[in-house]
């Protein structure tokens, strides 16, 4: 016992000679380290650094979220423009963001994460459908769905997360136009870790993607530049996809460059019946039907199948026949790349194929079915398949920086007019009319009572009173957006009748 | 010769004569029909009148964009292209051609037997009963919105609502009719050919009434059925205290990738339209129905069917091309009772990706349904018409 509160005394005298010295002796002024003369480095702004590429802007209010609180809440509370900073602490909850505009910014201090844990309970951490959403600065945990799902929303931004097995996909951006995906570290994910699907004009650069069943697929989608990702341990790492039955058909313009490709070969584990569940162990790259994929400067090795697979779909999807989707890998192109130590453990069907080569040993390249490509330097790797392939027209895309829009995707300029306009015969043209009585009063008749009076109509539509007794009462319109409530004031006072106006018949 | 070539005079003065009064009798029939049913110069809601009167569709979704103006997406995106453009007549002469039981064999069936506003514009029964109580394979799918839809029928085999009417038309279990007894039928009715006349401004008012005519109108008709005014819409449109927290929290589950209903039903009209093989049930005792597989002659088709519309939903219980499930709750409960749970033994269907065991719980099941019921709106119902040229009682 006494052993013990010596060993606390001691502890303590030297806990204490530690703040003590730290106030006394530390010299608390930041100092910045003056650049050597002759030195240039490169200045914020003057680079094309994708980390200040953003071209959305959030200027309206910051909502602090700390722990304890909800994201939610705060989306609730958000206006387009708004920023949402969210401090470390544990957050189990599912963020639908159905607004433009909304940026949603973790924390970290000493090292702790803002982090959403769905702890196998929760479908997906963060679900948005709006236009220019950036999510940045998450650790996302242990949830059944997404990590972070898009459906629609364009001008998106989501970078710097930590994701752990959020179930199927980590990143899954979907109907999107012009996204950017960066510095992402995703794990542990039972299909896609990094998943664009349906999208358009979407970088993903600078992530690392492990442990999961695909690294990064780019699937029915085109002007994709995949770009110095980390991609290990999957067991496919880089996808470029057309899957038949679905509405958007083709995946064309795709550029895989300066990518880690190294060691895919984890056992799948992809649910029964999804596309990757096909995907042999040990894929480095899997360009299935989509056209157009350009490979650059990739180091893929260690692929225990096959450095680079190419096929159609009749070889490789056993799916439903799609007779819009078009299943030949056309116009692949292969530029430098450093492939080695690939096939070193072959898998199923090239198993078999290799077999009738007398090899045991499977390529650093394997094309199987129909489709064409154009190779540089084509003796460098071990080739199965491509003996037809010709020399590439192109020596590389450095003139290529992004794939993304210059400008973000604008929003659908519709006038007032047109909003008045869309208001009325979507919604009020449902019980009136110019000219006859539908179920409420005819038109002209609103025009008599509100002439120039927009605002009265509004009104009326907010809380509409039962004036009239052979007429029933109007249900409350306030759903409307007040932009449309005027708009369609307005429309209404400034309609004009029909040349046409009687229509009696029952 | 004498006395046959009189009895021959008289014979061609009485043919005369029958010929004339012939004439003034239908004549006088014509002009009792003064009070002739007059079709609406004005569009229904939901559509504009352009200056050359055609009626074309207007809403809050073209407010947005779509990604390849392919009508999928989230919350605000705009829709399919629509068929529209039809004029206010053409569209109200289809009304009376829906309702009207003339247009069948034997004057019993009308196209709103089967598609009764009343009842979505489905008829409430697992699958349907055509002409003299026959049971017909597949349930009668809404027509709510179906002027978006480039794929018709459960297994997609038409491509256009005027290729559709032909068969349940003319099919011996439906409604009975030959292309020939139809247009006897329609043109013996006076009224109909004023009707007609008037919907076709180029036609000469006695002219005869033609099939095409026929399959335009009520496809103008058709087309004018538009639900988009739902209390989901009312949501998406940036109104989010329309729906309340259970149907909220349905609509994030529906939209999940665990439940993964909206990557088929994909806003904003529910379907993506294409086909998918998900292996539910038919009811008790009846073989696997092979779907698509059929008309397109590919066995990776085999149990395909068109994704459907899920506007109006709560309205066309029950569920599945031969309504297998009575109601919503069972209906989403079959996707996570274990992918390929009911297809028969002997079957190897090509079951689609998205089934799989998403394990959803009774409470997840519970707000499904709950999201499921804010897609009703039946704003922009149409009248039944009070009369038909007919004479015969509108049936639904």
């Amino acid at each position: 016992m006494k052993t013990i509160f010596k060993f606390l005394g001691a502890f303590a005298l030297l806990a204490i000679g530690i703040l003590v010295g730290k106030n006394y002796f530390a010299d608390n002024s930041e100092a910045t380290v003056p650049i050597p003369p002759g030195m240039t480095y490169r200045n914020v702004g003057s680079t094309n650094d994708t980390l200040i590429a953003q071209s959305n802007s959030y200027n309206g209010k910051i909502i602090e979220v700390k722990s304890g609180g909800s994201i939610q809440e705060a989306v609730k509370n958000a206006n387009p423009g708004d920023l949402i900073r969210v401090y470390p602490g544990t957050y189990s909850e599912n963020v639908y963001i159905d607004k433009d505009n909304i940026a949603l910014q973790g924390i970290v201090i000493d090292g702790e994460w803002p982090t959403l844990d769905g702890k196998k309970k929760i479908n997906d951490a963060f679900l948005y459908s709006g236009n220019g959403i950036l999510i940045e600065n998450f650790k996302i945990i242990d949830y059944k769905g997404n990590g972070i799902m898009g459906q629609a929303g364009n001008n998106f931004v989501i970078r710097n997360n930590w994701i752990i097995d959020t179930g199927v996909y980590g990143i899954f951006p979907q109907f999107g136009k012009n996204g950017l995906i960066e510095h992402n570290v995703v794990s542990e994910i039972a299909d896609a870790a990094i998943y664009v699907g349906m999208c358009d004009n979407v970088d993903v650069l600078h992530n690392e993607t492990f442990n999961s069943v695909a690294g990064i697929e780019i699937e029915n989608s085109r002007h994709c530049l995949v770009e110095n990702n980390y991609v290990h341990d999957n067991t496919g790492g880089l996808l470029a996809f057309v899957t038949p039955g679905l509405p958007i058909k083709t995946t064309f313009d795709v550029i895989f460059r300066n990518n880690f490709v190294v060691n895919n070969n984890t056992p799948n584990f992809g649910a029964p019946g999804s596309t990757v569940a096909g995907i042999p162990t040990g894929t480095g790259v899997l360009i299935m039907a989509a056209d157009d994929v350009i490979l650059e400067n990739n180091i893929i090795t260690g692929n225990n199948n096959t450095g680079v697979t190419i096929v159609d779909l009749a070889t490789g999807a056993p799916k439903a026949n799609d007779p819009n989707s078009e299943g030949n890998p056309d116009r692949t192109i292969i530029l430098d790349n450093i492939m080695f130590d690939n096939g070193n453990e072959t898998t199923g069907e090239l198993k078999a194929i290799m077999l009738t080569q007398l090899e045991t040993k499977g390529p650093d390249i394997f094309a199987y079915g129909n489709g064409s490509g154009t190779i540089r330097d084509k003796n460098k790797y071990r080739t199965f398949g491509i003996d037809h392939w010709g020399p590439a027209q192109i020596t590389d895309t450095k003139d290529v920086r992004t794939l993304m829009l210059p400008e973000p995707v604008p929003i659908k300029a519709v006038s007032k007019a047109e909003l008045g306009e869309l208001t009325y015969y979507g919604v009020c043209a449902g019980c009136h009319a110019f000219g006859n009585r539908l179920i409420g009063p005819p038109t002209e008749i609103i025009q008599a009572i509100h002439n120039g009076n927009p605002q009265g109509i509004v009104n009326y539509i907010n809380n509409p009173k039962n004036l009239r007794e052979d007429y029933p009462e109007m249900p409350p319109q306030d759903y409307l957006d007040d932009a449309a409530k005027i708009a369609v004031a307005e429309y209404i006072l400034a309609m004009k009748p029909d040349e046409v106006t009687t229509s009696l018949n029952p | 010769m004498k006395r046959k070539s009189l009895v021959l005079k008289s014979g061609l003065s009485g043919v005369f004569l029958i010929a004339i009064m012939l004439f003034l009798i239908s004549k006088d029939v014509s002009q009792s029909y003064v009070t002739v049913l007059k079709l609406k110069t004005q569009c229904p809601p939901g559509f504009k009148k352009n200056s050359s009167n055609q009626c074309i569709a207007v809403n809050l979704y073209q407010q947005y964009d779509s990604p390849h103006d392919n009508g999928v997406g989230g919350l605000q995106t705009s829709l399919p292209e629509i068929r529209d453009g039809f004029s206010p007549q053409q569209i109200d002469l289809g009304r009376y051609l829906f309702f009207d039981p003339v247009l069948s064999g034997d004057g019993t069936v009308s196209c709103a037997t089967c598609h009764d506003p009343k009842k979505g514009f489905a008829d409430g029964l697992p699958t349907s009963i055509g002409h003299n109580g026959q049971k017909t394979k597949r349930g009668a799918p809404t027509l709510w919105n179906v002027a978006y839809l480039k794929k018709l029928f459960w297994d997609g085999r038409a491509t256009t609502l005027e290729q559709q009417m032909q068969e349940p038309l003319f099919a011996a279990e439906e409604m009975n009719n030959t292309p020939k007894h139809l247009l006897e039928s329609l043109n013996a009715i006076e009224e109909y050919r004023v009707m007609f006349a008037e919907a076709y401004p180029n036609k000469k008012i006695h002219e005869a009434i033609e099939l095409h005519e026929i399959y335009t109108a009520i496809s103008a008709f058709q087309s004018s059925l538009i639900s988009l005014n739902s209390k989901y819409d009312h949501y998406a449109h940036g109104y989010h205290e329309a729906l309340n927290a259970n149907e909220i929290e349905g609509m994030n589950i529906f939209r999940s990738f665990v439940a993964r209903c909206a990557e088929c039903h994909t806003p904003p009209l529910f379907t993506n339209q294409q086909f998918a093989v998900i292996g539910s049930p038919e009811p008790n005792g009846l073989p696997l129905d092979p779907g698509a597989q059929v008309p397109f002659k590919d066995t990776t088709l085999r149990g395909a069917f068109k994704v459907p519309s899920l506007r109006n939903i709560a309205k066309t219980a029950p569920y599945m091309h031969s309504g297998k499930f009575k109601t919503l709750r069972e209906t989403v409960e079959f996707y996570t009772q274990g992918r390929g749970h009911a297809v028969p033994k002997d079957e190897n269907l090509i079951i689609h990706w998205h089934i799989w065991e998403p394990e959803l719980s009774n409470y997840e099941l519970d707000r499904l349904v709950d999201f499921l019921k804010t897609l009703t709106d039946e704003t922009f119902i149409p009248q039944i018409p009070e009369r038909l040229p007919s004479g015969l009682q509108p049936s639904t």
